[in-house]
């Protein structure tokens, strides 16, 4: 690695490379060498993240309900209630005044939403061309309301997702325009606290949301030496417009970016119990179990394919690029 | 999905699972795909996990990223770091090694380099930026050729002087011939690629039954189509009546697209190409005519390019071969992966390398 | 190389076509299949359609391959 590529950023292996070869030499051993979504301290979860979204609004969202959705949505997966915020804004020089104040009241309005309240932040104004319009930085703070590991998790655990995946990467791509194609796709960007909440009670061993990287990321991050997890290909919530754009284009939707999606281990006792939960909720009406924690792969996720056979659904390298040969 | 969903169905898979099952063969038989797109369906799918025993599926030279040689990376890497040009090309160049640099290292370093779904598409953004060089790197069998060829007739009709392409398209023919003469290859059943033939025809292949005796079926992308290409190839070797059948009826017809032949013809004349790991092969690649010569990069401005260096080790040549699985390259997996990819087959998601690595 | 996919012609403009597959759309180059018409399905490769496609679905296909002995 000698100079960083825009796939560094894409949450595959590359920016696992990155955070080891740069970020863990220099600060080694202790809470972030779990490079978990957010830490805990005394019984309290803390995660930041920034937001460098580009365009600034696309269909179903902007950078202002992302900043604020992203970070409540790692603190939720930590297993704790959001509860406060900061927000640190980075605003191009020139950037239109109104704009502004709708990425602003979009970030509140989702805050205020959950009764999260931001309670610090910080305003930054660069030269022209030093930034594209608006970068976001966010902290959320939650308390915790069940305690959440990844060493939880057991074989015959099912795996369970809230809804429709790959929507937010290709809304993206959309509203880029550019590959000259048009669709009613939106982002799936939304906060999950409410949808999560009343699912807390039961048997949930772990949780992470899905982002960039898709699902495939997600599942990499977390699979251990000791079992691995089965997919079921024909169970993975996926609209035909979303299937159809990434037919076009090439792409693995498992590895296209969610901005709404919760990925819960749950024991087979409760799995039913949370499929209802979740499917009372806007947010979970299309959830499903999407597969199983097994032991009889090791350290892998597997996709149980249509014809009967499994492939090996693998961490993506780096930002999905359009295949057309 | 229309003509989709309906090739993927599970009552129709199992149906034809258990068809290509019901053969036995006493001695290996091996089926080679020519088609990065089927290598990718039928590793998605697991397809390659249901043929009988005895049958063995290999990966040829089907992936055009995978084919094109460290030189023409070189020269698309030499050309996007001059002053003013913008290199425009489809996404799966992006992260194929070069010599020492890859496209997607370059655009870090400054360069512009812009993917395209599709060549007109390039062909817009030099019209509206006259003030800029464009070059498309025209890379592609058949089934993309055409659609560059008429791209650059739109670009001379339109009178474009700041459009170029950097000819490296490949024909299939020529090389399925090659590796057939290849005395260490030995394949015993082609799966045909379904969008190449839906271009040159069905008729096309008929040499490879009749000339060399061995059965070929022309094949659509989706698992039931993958299905049907198997269970033709190995009824016909059981028969021993080798021909060229074509079980994607609904896009594939004997004589192929005789508009987009013509254009092709128009546009490019044959040329010896050099396939990666192969090596030249006469007739196998795609110049532009004399009318057409002006949108050569190549003679617009001098290319300078150090000597090509290839990575010790890599076996991509005898993969492409099907002489060798890629676990059975000593670098797979440990110092060629695909996030640091050393061949090209392990960089291109089309790639018999990258598909054993992902998908197993 | 030679990713297709089967798209629906929506609404045709001198040489080029607005085409719709399962909910997303583009527009595509007729150059190589002057013919096309409102209504087919063609496969679209690389922004070109190539082939205009018998409407013929997989069962169908099963059919004529098995009537055929070819399968």
């Amino acid at each position: 690695m000698d100079k960083i590529l825009l796939s560094h950023g894409g949450g595959g292996k590359k920016t696992q490379a990155l955070l080891k070869e740069v970020f863990l030499q220099s600060f080694g051993a202790g809470e972030l060498s779990k490079l978990d979504d957010g830490a805990i301290f005394d019984s309290y979860v803390i995660s930041t993240d920034s937001y460098v979204v580009n365009p600034l609004f696309f269909p179903g969202g902007d950078i202002g309900k992302l900043a604020a959705s992203g970070s409540i949505n790692d603190v939720v997966s930590m297993g704790a209630e959001p509860l406060y915020m900061s927000a640190g804004f980075i605003i191009e020089e020139g950037f239109p005044v109104s704009d502004l104040k709708r990425i602003v009241k979009s970030l509140a309005d989702t805050i205020k939403s959950i009764g999260v309240e931001l309670i610090t932040g910080d305003t930054k104004v660069v030269e022209k061309g030093k930034c594209d319009g608006v970068y976001i930085n966010t902290t959320g703070i939650g308390r915790i309301v069940k305690e959440l590991s990844v060493e939880r998790i057991r074989p015959g655990n099912l795996v369970v997702i809230n809804g429709n995946i790959a929507e937010h990467g290709l809304s993206i791509l959309l509203a880029r325009n550019e590959y000259g194609i048009s669709s009613g796709i939106k982002s799936d960007c939304m906060e999950l606290w409410t949808l999560i909440r009343p699912a807390l009670e039961l048997d949930i061993r772990f949780m992470r949301d899905a982002t960039r990287g898709g699902l495939a990321a997600v599942l990499n991050e977390v699979v251990s030496s000791d079992w691995g997890i089965e997919l079921y290909q024909d169970k993975i919530p996926i609209s035909e417009e979303v299937k159809g754009m990434c037919e076009m284009l090439g792409l693995d939707p498992l590895t296209v970016a969610n901005e709404g999606k919760m990925v819960i281990f749950v024991s087979e006792d409760d799995v039913e119990k949370l499929i209802e939960i979740l499917r009372k909720h806007p947010g979970g009406k299309d959830a499903e179990v999407i597969g199983r924690v097994v032991d009889d792969v090791k350290g892998r996720v597997v996709e149980k394919t249509v014809v009967g056979t499994r492939r090996i659904v693998d961490m993506p390298v780096g930002e999905g690029l359009p295949r057309i040969c | 999905m229309k003509f989709v969903d309906e090739f993927r169905d599970s009552t129709v898979i199992r149906e034809l699972v258990e068809k290509l099952q019901n053969f036995s063969f006493a001695t290996p038989v091996n089926i080679m795909e020519v088609c990065g797109t089927h290598t990718v369906s039928i590793h998605r799918f697991g397809l390659h996990r249901v043929l009988p025993e005895n049958v063995k599926h290999v990966s040829g030279p089907g992936c055009p990223v995978c084919v094109t040689p460290n030189e023409y990376l070189d020269m698309a890497i030499a050309l996007a770091r001059m002053e003013g040009f913008v290199i425009t090309t489809f996404g799966d160049m992006m992260r194929v090694p070069g010599s020492r640099s890859s496209l997607e290292k370059e655009n870090a370093s400054g360069a512009d380099i812009r993917v395209v779904y599709s060549p007109m598409d390039a062909l817009k953004m030099a019209e509206n930026e006259k003030d800029r060089t464009f070059v498309f790197l025209a890379v592609g069998f058949e089934t993309t050729a055409p659609g560059i060829a008429a791209t650059v007739k739109e670009a001379k009709k339109l009178g474009l002087k700041n459009f170029y392409i950097l000819p490296g398209n490949k024909t299939m023919p020529q090389a399925l011939k090659a590796l057939i003469d290849d005395p260490e290859v030995k394949i015993d059943g082609f799966l045909l690629p379904g969008h190449v033939s839906t271009i040159v025809g069905s008729n096309e292949y008929r040499f490879i039954p009749e000339d060399y005796g061995i059965p070929c079926a022309v094949s659509g992308f989706e698992p039931a189509d993958i299905l049907m290409g198997f269970i033709s190839i190995l009824r016909q070797i059981k028969e021993g009546k080798p021909s060229v059948e074509n079980t994607y009826l609904r896009s594939v017809r004997p004589e192929g697209n005789i508009v987009a032949k013509a254009i092709m013809k128009e546009v490019f004349v044959p040329c010896d190409s050099e396939w990666r790991g192969i090596g030249v092969i006469p007739d196998s690649g795609l110049d532009l005519a004399p009318d057409y010569m002006d949108f050569d990069i190549r003679r617009k401005v001098e290319i300078e390019i150090e000597e090509p260096v290839e990575y010790p080790g890599c076996r991509c040549g005898e993969v492409l071969k099907g002489l060798v699985l890629p676990p059975e390259c000593p670098l797979f997996g440990k110092v060629c992966t695909p996030e640091n990819p050393v061949g090209a087959c392990m960089v291109s998601s089309e790639g018999s390398c990258s598909a054993y690595y992902k998908y197993g | 190389m030679c990713l297709g996919v089967p798209m629906k012609i929506v609404e045709v403009k001198g040489d080029s076509a607005l085409c719709e597959f399962s909910g997303s759309k583009r527009e595509v180059s007729l150059k190589l299949l002057p013919e096309a018409k409102v209504g087919d399905y063609v496969i679209v490769h690389a922004g070109f359609a190539i082939q205009k496609l018998d409407e013929k679905d997989a069962l169908e296909t099963l059919k004529m391959l098995q009537e055929a002995g070819i399968i």
